[in-house]
């Protein structure tokens, strides 16, 4: 399977240093702070409130609209505050504080087993939805959403996204190794959801042990399995659906509207917990990696557990340490604080030394154009960076920065170290700012 | 040649009275008064009176669309002008208005929480976690505003704050508008009394924070006048319409209120009361 897609890079992956440790299961922390807006979308609203008693699994924040999602107490204990506490994505937001108890004790209905083949496809959407299911690849937009398409969109390929371009990332990768078999349950169920005829898993060649394993379940299957080629972003939604399909989506539309759905692996995972044991989004697998922690590996996290918590777990952090990331190198948002807490989102904690970060000059565009032939979305980078500097925004609305997807590969082939997506992220703040008045 | 010169002349001649016939026909009427206006006003096309531009804005005068004080660059003193050229009678307008930056912590006096190591502005530094200021309210000194001013007049200091010259300062607002944080309001120019910290934190986290921050003590608003300091949620809010005396300023434990006489930069006495020992 070529890569089909224009553009991207390759970075070096450093994907070894966590890919070879199996998932460990981290025991609940002495407290916990639960962000109540993990999604894309709207924030959802609390429903409980300082001194509340909570169980595991218990609903604690209802979505607010159709693109929001509920928010599950991850532990049984009592809620200490609800307040503003440093969210991972870049900003403060409400979150509730959490000291859980000695029983960790299930909500009423929470752990039921139940059969697969008994749930309706109607109810599959609500299903997902009071689960609080978010997309976990990292950009966490509510899954119940894009299994509820308009009428007039039908879709007909589901692809599970097992991808992983992202550098250091091997969260999804164990996932497939260890849970592959209900990965595959879950996509089942979201393409029963949709009535989507083809189910492809789509794997970057760089995991071939993940590979053999999702072929060996799926034989005997209608399921694909299709490894692809090792190019960065080839986990991007839209760069993903272009190398299987050769479907574009349009600008500013969604998968749907070229009749796809994709769905991370994590994600079905976390359907399968849902629909076959009422187990509600609360924890979630994260790689923490880096050379700044000792012992590098892939830990599945009760959601809220402060990172600092986690490093701990991973053998804590080296001295030599100079850079916390949530999420990937590429795509992730560096930290100031150990005080932040995993979120649905949170695919990795990476700890980066020294000789892993380089701090860089902002200098001129020099106009070579090498961002051009990187972007995988074929905008003109470099004209948009020089836009968004000048603060002309309509400009760089008109040059579509609302298109980016927020890669990272004009910055890093950038030789005049510029921080593209620095520039864009704050152009698209600003045009949204203007678009609410 | 002179065939030429005939040629010439007719040609001429036909021309220029094709231009007489289009300047009759297309002829544009222009207000003169708009003309005299504009050379009334300050000219520094700065956008504060909401219009493109000045010449926008003085058409709109002399079309009595727009007030004779409209713009507020210029200030009494063109409005009366322009009240000379529409023949109306200009009864005193509004006072002048400067611009001031309602933060104090600088570099020495508020924590940072992290190391900034990208672009140089202050909308892109809020985009992570609000800034490398602890206090996610203060300034972060990194020239949005300076960018922003037609006239000039604000700068950051070496400390890392942004201080307004209120004699460069026409109030055009600009400022006001570019500042991500929105600390940035307009002030009579000849108020003194300013609460320099926009924190709404609760006492505790926000002198943690910055040494200068207000702390919600009240303790000024009971010296003021009744209504002339009013509480925000937790922060001490001045109502410029009442005089309040300065030495309602030496009340603050904090430091956060600050006197600046009309004319002087306000942190520019704060510098200079501490090298006098003062308090700060």
């Amino acid at each position: 399977m070529a890569a089909g897609f224009f553009g991207g890079v390759h970075p070096a992956y450093s994907k070894e240093m966590a890919s070879g440790s199996p998932i460990r299961k981290m025991p609940v922390p002495e407290s916990l702070v639960v962000q109540l807006h993990q999604n894309l979308g709207a924030p959802p609203e609390p429903v409980i409130k300082r001194g509340d008693e909570v169980k595991r699994g218990q609903l604690i924040a209802k979505a607010a609209g159709f693109v929001s999602a509920n928010v599950h107490s991850p532990v049984s204990g009592k809620v200490k505050s609800i307040g503003m506490y440093p969210s991972p994505v870049g900003s403060e937001g409400e979150a509730a504080a959490i000291i859980p108890d000695q029983q960790q004790e299930w909500a009423e209905g929470a752990g039921d087993q139940s059969d697969l083949s008994d749930i309706k496809k109607k109810d599959i959407p609500e299903l997902i939805k009071e689960a609080g299911i978010v997309g976990m690849g990292g950009a966490a937009f509510p899954t119940h959403v894009k299994l509820m398409p308009p009428e007039n969109k039908n879709i007909d390929i589901l692809i599970i996204n097992g991808a992983e371009c992202e550098p250091f990332l091997t969260a999804d990768h164990r996932l497939m190794l260890e849970n592959g078999s209900e990965i595959l349950e879950g996509a089942r169920l979201f393409a029963r959801a949709i009535e989507a005829e083809d189910i492809v898993v789509a794997i970057e060649n760089n995991k071939p042990d993940a590979i053999e394993k999702m072929r060996e379940l799926a034989r005997g299957t209608d399921i694909r399995v299709e490894g692809m080629d090792v190019i960065y972003p080839q986990g991007a939604e839209k760069q993903l659906i272009f190398s299987l399909t050769g479907r574009k989506v349009p600008a500013g539309g969604l998968p749907m509207d070229v009749g796809a759905l994709v769905q991370n692996v994590g994600t079905c995972y976390a359907a399968f917990q849902a629909a076959s044991r009422n187990i509600p989004l609360i924890e979630r697998v994260v790689t923490v990696t880096g050379s700044g922690v000792r012992e590098p590996g892939n830990v599945l996290v009760p959601i809220g557990t402060r990172f600092g918590d986690v490093i701990d777990f991973c053998g804590g952090m080296r001295e030599e340490t100079v850079k916390l990331i949530s999420g990937g190198p590429m795509m992730g948002v560096a930290q100031y604080s150990l005080e932040a807490s995993v979120t649905k989102g949170t695919s990795g904690i990476l700890l980066l030394g020294m000789d892993e970060v380089e701090q860089f000059e902002n200098r001129a565009c020099i106009r070579c154009g090498r961002c051009l032939e990187a972007c995988p979305m074929r905008l003109n980078p470099s004209a948009l960076s020089i836009f968004a500097e000048r603060i002309e925004y309509d400009r760089t609305e008109e040059y579509n920065v609302m298109d980016c997807i927020e890669c990272g590969c004009c910055a890093y082939v950038c030789p005049s170290r510029r921080p593209m997506v620095h520039h864009f992220r704050k152009a698209k703040a600003e045009i949204r700012k203007k678009a609410r008045g | 040649m002179l065939n030429a010169v005939i040629a010439l002349a007719v040609f001429g001649f036909i021309a220029s009275l094709g231009l007489a016939i289009a300047a009759r026909l297309f002829a544009v009427e222009t207000d003169p008064r708009a003309e005299e206006i504009e050379d009334a006003l300050p000219g520094a096309n700065c956008g504060a009176c909401g219009l493109p531009g000045c010449s926008e804005l003085a058409k709109r005068i002399a079309e009595g669309k727009a007030d004779i004080d409209a713009c507020p660059v210029g200030g009494e003193s063109t409005a009366r002008e322009i009240a000379g050229i529409m023949g109306l009678d200009f009864a005193g307008g509004a006072e002048k208005k400067v611009a001031v930056v309602h933060c104090a912590g600088d570099n020495t006096l508020a924590r940072k929480k992290y190391y900034y190591n990208g672009i140089y502005d202050c909308t892109s530094a809020d985009i992570l976690f609000g800034g490398d200021k602890a206090c996610s309210y203060g300034c972060l000194g990194l020239g949005t505003c300076v960018a922003a001013c037609p006239f000039d007049a604000i700068e950051i200091l070496d400390q890392g704050i942004a201080v307004v010259d209120p004699e460069k300062c026409t109030g055009c607002g600009k400022c006001v508008q570019a500042c991500p944080k929105g600390i940035i309001s307009l002030a009579p120019y000849n108020r003194s009394v300013h609460i320099l910290c926009s924190s709404h934190d609760k006492g505790g986290p926000a002198r943690k924070k910055c040494k200068v921050a207000c702390i919600g003590c009240q303790k000024c608003v009971k010296a003021a006048p009744e209504g002339a300091i009013d509480m925000d949620n937790f922060l001490a809010v001045v109502n410029y319409d009442e005089e309040i005396p300065e030495e309602v300023a030496g009340e603050c434990p904090t430091g956060a209120i600050r006197v600046a006489r009309p004319g002087r930069k306000i942190l520019e006495e704060v510098l200079e009361a501490e090298t006098e020992g003062g308090k700060r």
